[in-house]
């Protein structure tokens, strides 16, 4: 699993594509919410946390395909599928490595969000990164598991978003929620923490059960 | 099998008229109207039991999935294929008769009532579900990813009902219903069902058919 | 005897078409096999199935005598296709090192100044993949293949793309497995290559083993008349005599 993540850091590394145009795309999207609400509306921590995540969905979706366009170049995916790695640990060097991106890529750019938003520095913040964390496990899980499958489809630009979204709105719901409350400068907001765990429990323990069971065509 | 396909050729059908009619009797004639909402209330006996096969779908689509990801049968596959093209259906007839059934009582078309949404988010997963069936291609490989969705869509179900009631907030509804209440939406729900299952089935036929006639042109591809 | 390769009424399809049609057979350990055929016969599906790249559809496959979904089988097995699995943004020493920890291979370091030099680029060894011509990307992922040193080489038209040095090269590793006692099983459309390796030819077509060699490999002007006999009645499915 080491190996297969080494791999994955060092492409990243030579080619800086994932990480670059992903954060370029999240300051992007958080421009567009700026012009088409206006500055005025695009305000407190409502709106901020509406932001803040969907713009993590939107671009990290397109670093999910990534992931697996890099084996798809020379076949490289049906080189790792030889190797004596069981197809879960395939899954989880490749879950590792998204949440790994994901999170360098939120690092930059959720400050620069709520910077940008003219959000109020408050204490509470400081747990924004846990529930970043969270989320983007929750994300990574499913989003790993769909990108794998669409990658090799006709039609994956469509397909990934129109499997994912929909299967995405517990996880959105509850993570808007905790990053509102903490936004307004509330910390503990237990529900909430406790549906972000479950999701990520049951789809990281679904993809990792699921995808020896389709990687093999 | 052969029993079985007897069952559901000749006398589910039927069945299902019969169970209808009664239904309709028992909804227009039979059943008082609700004390506060008056005669709108009526749609509930359809709406509730095609809300009950939306998620009846759901079900029979991962438990087909799973079959055919472990035994990789065709007849599995075909059915999960059936049951969420028959899912989309009555879950489209959800939204229409509650859409319908909001008018009158909230005096909008659709709220956000955390029920419906729940409803709308399913039907999206039917739609992802069908999409990807369709612009996919109809292969092996396709087979096994609509698989994984139908068992992840449905794993996802008890996460989305909490999320959604706790987004909204808990609406209770309690009601007590009047034993000709109870009454209807048992007739009612016996034959939405026995229309679940009689959709399914031909729907089933017909991709098992499609199936032979592939089959059969290969071979004359072949000899020719 | 121990069979490397046991397969039982291998079938697989695509789209629900039989690309491959209940082919079985079985291949001892230094077996050098020949696999010959037309364009879509099937070969390269067959060589995917054993090489557990493809599940087959129906149909039971053992690998030295164990489940090919077993780590330490597939730790046996190298196969070399149409694509080379190659990262092309890194260079062939990052390559090596990478399948070389997904194998395990001891020594590794020197393993791979080995296989470098084995095939020609060991000059090329820090020069990212992407600029490499077609025949020196084949070259390296012969080294790739070779690296953990596989009981159970699988080739899938190994020639193509290469020049006559490169030939030469892969020649003389395969004369080299073929000496060490490993199994080494190849698709090829030149006959007089594939001829003077094997030890045993197939001719598959339509998804079917549809002749096989027994015992002596023949000439090449005799397999050629073999080869085309064979296809015709696989055509028209005269059973053959």
């Amino acid at each position: 699993m080491w190996a297969l993540l080494w791999k994955d850091v060092l492409l990243e590394i030579r080619t800086k594509e994932r990480v670059s145009s992903l954060f370029v795309l999240a300051l992007l999207i958080v421009l567009i919410f700026v012009v088409a609400l206006g500055p005025e509306q695009v305000q407190g921590p409502e709106i901020g946390a509406a932001v803040l995540w969907i713009t993590l969905v939107f671009s990290g979706m397109l670093g999910l395909q990534r992931a697996f366009l890099i084996e798809q170049e020379r076949g490289c995916f049906s080189g790792l599928l030889l190797c004596p790695i069981e197809p879960g640990t395939l899954f989880l060097a490749k879950l590792v490595g998204n949440i790994l991106f994901l999170m360098l890529v939120e690092s930059v750019a959720a400050p620069v969000t709520l910077v940008l938003l003219k959000l109020p520095w408050s204490w509470s913040l400081l747990a924004l990164p846990l529930v970043l964390f969270l989320g983007i496990v929750g994300f990574s899980a499913l989003g790993t598991l769909f990108a794998a499958l669409t990658v090799r489809t006709r039609a994956r630009e469509i397909l990934l978003p129109v499997m994912l979204l929909p299967l995405l709105i517990p996880l959105l719901i509850a993570a808007v929620h905790v990053t509102s409350a903490m936004l307004a400068g509330m910390v503990w907001t237990g529900v909430w923490l406790r549906v972000l765990l479950a999701f990520d429990v049951i789809f990281v323990v679904t993809g990792w059960l699921i995808f020896p069971q389709v990687v093999q065509e | 099998m052969k029993q079985g396909a007897v069952f559901m050729d000749r006398v589910l059908p039927w069945l299902t008229c019969g169970l209808m009619l009664i239904a309709l009797a028992f909804v227009f004639l039979y059943v008082p109207n609700e004390r506060i909402q008056g005669p709108a209330q009526r749609i509930f006996y359809f709406h509730l039991p095609a809300a009950w096969n939306t998620f009846l779908g759901f079900f029979i689509v991962a438990g087909a999935s799973a079959a055919f990801l472990w035994q990789g049968d065709r007849f599995s596959d075909l059915l999960a294929q059936a049951a969420a093209e028959v899912g989309m259906v009555f879950c489209t007839m959800v939204i229409i008769t509650g859409s319908i059934w909001a008018r009158p009582i909230w005096g909008v078309w659709w709220t956000w009532d955390p029920r419906l949404t729940m409803v709308v988010i399913l039907w999206m997963i039917y739609a992802a579900y069908i999409l990807l069936r369709v612009l996919a291609g109809d292969n092996e490989l396709i087979a096994r990813y609509a698989a994984v969705l139908g068992i992840v869509g449905v794993l996802d179900i008890p996460l989305l009902y909490i999320a959604v009631k706790l987004w909204r907030g808990i609406h209770p509804k309690v009601e007590r219903m009047a034993p000709e209440m109870i009454w209807t939406l048992l007739v009612c729900s016996a034959a939405f069902l026995c229309l679940f299952a009689w959709l399914i089935w031909l729907r089933l036929r017909s991709l098992i058919l499609r199936d032979e006639v592939a089959a059969l042109r290969r071979q004359v591809v072949a000899v020719s | 005897m121990s069979w490397v390769i046991e397969a039982e009424n291998l079938t697989k399809t695509f789209a629900w078409v039989p690309v491959l049609n209940q082919v079985s057979c079985q291949i001892a350990a230094g077996e050098v096999v020949g696999v010959f055929g037309p364009n879509g016969a099937g070969k390269t599906t067959f060589l995917r199935v054993l090489a557990t790249l493809l599940r087959p559809s129906t149909g039971k496959l053992t690998l030295f005598g164990a489940s090919p979904q077993e780590a330490h089988v597939r730790r046996r097995l190298g196969f070399l296709g149409h694509e080379s699995f190659l990262y092309p943004d890194l260079t062939p020493i990052e390559n090596l090192t990478f399948y070389g920890r997904a194998y395990t291979v001891p020594d590794m370091q020197t393993r791979i100044a080995t296989v470098l030099r084995q095939v020609g680029l060991q000059q090329w060894g820090n020069t990212v993949v992407r600029t490499f011509s077609r025949g020196m990307e084949q070259r390296l992922a012969l080294a790739r293949v070779l690296l953990h040193e596989p009981d159970l080489l699988l080739l899938d038209e190994p020639y193509t793309g290469l020049d006559a040095q490169g030939v030469a090269i892969l020649q003389s590793a395969l004369a080299h497995m073929k000496a060490q006692g490993k199994t080494i099983i190849l698709t090829t459309h030149d006959f007089a290559f594939g001829l003077e390796l094997c030890t045993r030819a197939l001719i598959v077509d339509r998804g079917r083993i549809a002749w096989e060699s027994d015992g002596h490999v023949p000439s090449v002007q005799e397999f050629i008349a073999r080869y085309h006999s064979t296809i015709l009645h696989s055509a028209f499915r005269i059973p053959h005599s």
